[in-house]
């Protein structure tokens, strides 16, 4: 556990699966592609993926709040 | 160009560069000298299309990004403004949702994504594994040279995606030859209509007997989606053109040139031979799609509202082109931007655009050029070209980049 939480705007999501690939411990996708959030607090140990993650989402649709 | 600005061109008040710009004939894998130049400039500049008009070349990465991630930036080929490719872009058939924007275009996107997830592309691993071993196969057992691009570069994704909508693959020459018409520039309207039109005839045929009798493919989730009154049947067939069309056209020129930029970097193309990690081979993947840019001709958009970037105001009612091949040797975001290096990360070029219109099948299209380079050079250790790199021919006349040909021996 950390300090720093995903959010994950599904709306947006135009189901391009970059985040699966690059964080996929914090994110899977559903039947249709889209993208599900596997833990909202994700271990420190997977944060670097995560902030990956928001850079590669072409939807913008992935925020990491670090406090 | 630096010498239409100091050169003694007093006729023309206004010098502005013309889109597409030409490459260097010795650096067939590098974006055109001109592009360069004007990225070292400034973030934007204006350039002249074809028929005249002056929209804003986007030079940099984050610019790029920024613009194609606004909603105030449109995709419809309708919208004033709109930087056409070509006589006939945009014409009576609208390609599917690209063309569309929001909701529309995520309504209709969201139809066809399920196959692309992760997962779903994972588990057809196995078979493009196959296919590809199977052409490996054939190519060996037959004699060299052979053209990679006939034998190998095209029909791995035209055997996948067949597979994955359920067209028939034998009938690839009918569409091969459409799909090449198609995404020609110099095609005439009148020959890039019939083109479409016969692929579409075929494709709506195709849908309507999977509407009488599903199966389980790609066309059949269409077809369901007119049965169950969400689409028409015209927007089904536009559907499926689409995934059709970019089935082919990309991964096949990303298998031939790839091939040929190793031939040229042969410590590169070693590292891809020699490796046991598959890490390597998916960080080679991405640091070729960077590279190699093939869509060449820009992601383009219309401007909706007055947006400012880079310090410059660019006006509604103005078109934008985010040239990505120049945005992927932005120094900004990867160092030494011209050197082919397989083992840096490229993992955030826009090789695929960006945007809720970035490529719904770049997970496919990795997985299949990682089976690709993962396979190709270790079972044909000596695979070398057969031809010396002034008498390959390449695509610049197409809307996507590539070779027309490559002649390989071993
Ligand atoms: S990267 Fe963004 S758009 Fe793509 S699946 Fe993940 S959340 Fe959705």
């Amino acid at each position: 556990m950390s300090g720093a939480e995903v959010e994950l705007e599904t709306d947006r999501c135009v189901a391009s699966g970059q985040c699966v690939v690059a964080a996929g411990q914090v994110f899977d996708q559903d039947d249709d592609g889209i993208a599900v959030l596997l833990a909202e607090r994700p271990a420190p140990e997977h944060l670097d993926d995560v902030r990956e993650a928001v850079a590669v989402c072409p939807a913008a649709a992935i925020r990491l709040l670090e406090r | 160009m630096a010498d239409t600005l100091t050169g003694p061109l007093p006729q023309d008040p206004d010098p502005v560069p013309d889109f597409p710009m030409p490459r260097a004939a010795r650096c067939p894998f590098d974006p055109p000298p001109g592009l360069k130049e004007l990225q070292e400039r400034g973030p934007l500049a204006k350039v002249r299309l074809w028929d005249g008009s002056r929209p804003w070349l986007v030079t940099r990465h984050a610019d790029q990004r920024a613009l194609l991630g606004d909603h105030r930036v449109s995709a419809d080929t309708d919208s004033p403004g709109y930087p056409s490719k070509a006589a006939g872009d945009g014409g009576d058939t609208k390609f599917g949702f690209i063309m569309l924007d929001d909701p529309e275009h995520a309504r209709l996107r969201r139809m066809v994504t399920a196959p692309f997830a992760i997962r779903r592309v994972e588990a057809l691993r196995p078979v493009v594994q196959d296919i590809v071993d199977g052409l490996v196969d054939d190519m060996l057992a037959g004699p060299g040279p052979v053209d990679l691009v006939e034998a190998f570069a095209l029909p791995v994704p035209s055997l996948v995606i067949c597979e994955l909508l359920g067209v028939p693959y034998d009938d690839h020459a009918f569409f091969q030859d459409n799909t090449r018409t198609m995404v020609h520039r110099d095609a005439t309207p009148e020959q890039r209509g019939r083109a479409t039109r016969e692929i579409a005839e075929y494709l709506g045929g195709l849908i309507g007997r999977r509407l009488a009798d599903p199966r389980d493919d790609l066309l059949s989730g269409i077809a369901g989606r007119v049965r169950a009154g969400e689409i028409d049947h015209r927007t089904a067939t536009e559907t499926a053109l689409l995934l059709l069309l970019a089935g082919h056209e990309t991964t096949a020129n990303m298998i031939a040139l790839g091939t040929l930029a190793l031939f040229h970097h042969p410590d590169q193309l070693a590292l891809l031979r020699d490796t046991e990690d598959p890490a390597l081979v998916v960080s080679a993947v991405e640091e070729l799609l960077r590279y190699l840019s093939i869509t060449h001709l820009g992601r383009r958009r219309a401007v909706t509202a007055d947006i400012e970037i880079g310090g410059r105001l660019i006006k509604a009612g103005e078109g934008v082109i985010m040239a990505n091949e120049i945005a992927n040797r932005d120094p900004e975001v990867f160092p030494d931007p011209d050197r082919l290096d397989l083992t840096r990360d490229a993992r955030r070029h826009v090789a695929f655009g960006f945007g809720v219109h970035q490529c719904l099948g770049q997970p496919l299209a990795r997985m299949e050029l990682q089976v690709v380079y993962a396979t190709l050079y270790r079972r044909i250790p000596t695979l070398r070209p057969a031809v010396p790199l002034d008498e390959i021919r390449f695509k610049e006349d197409a809307f996507i980049y590539g070779v027309h040909s490559l002649p390989v021996t071993w």
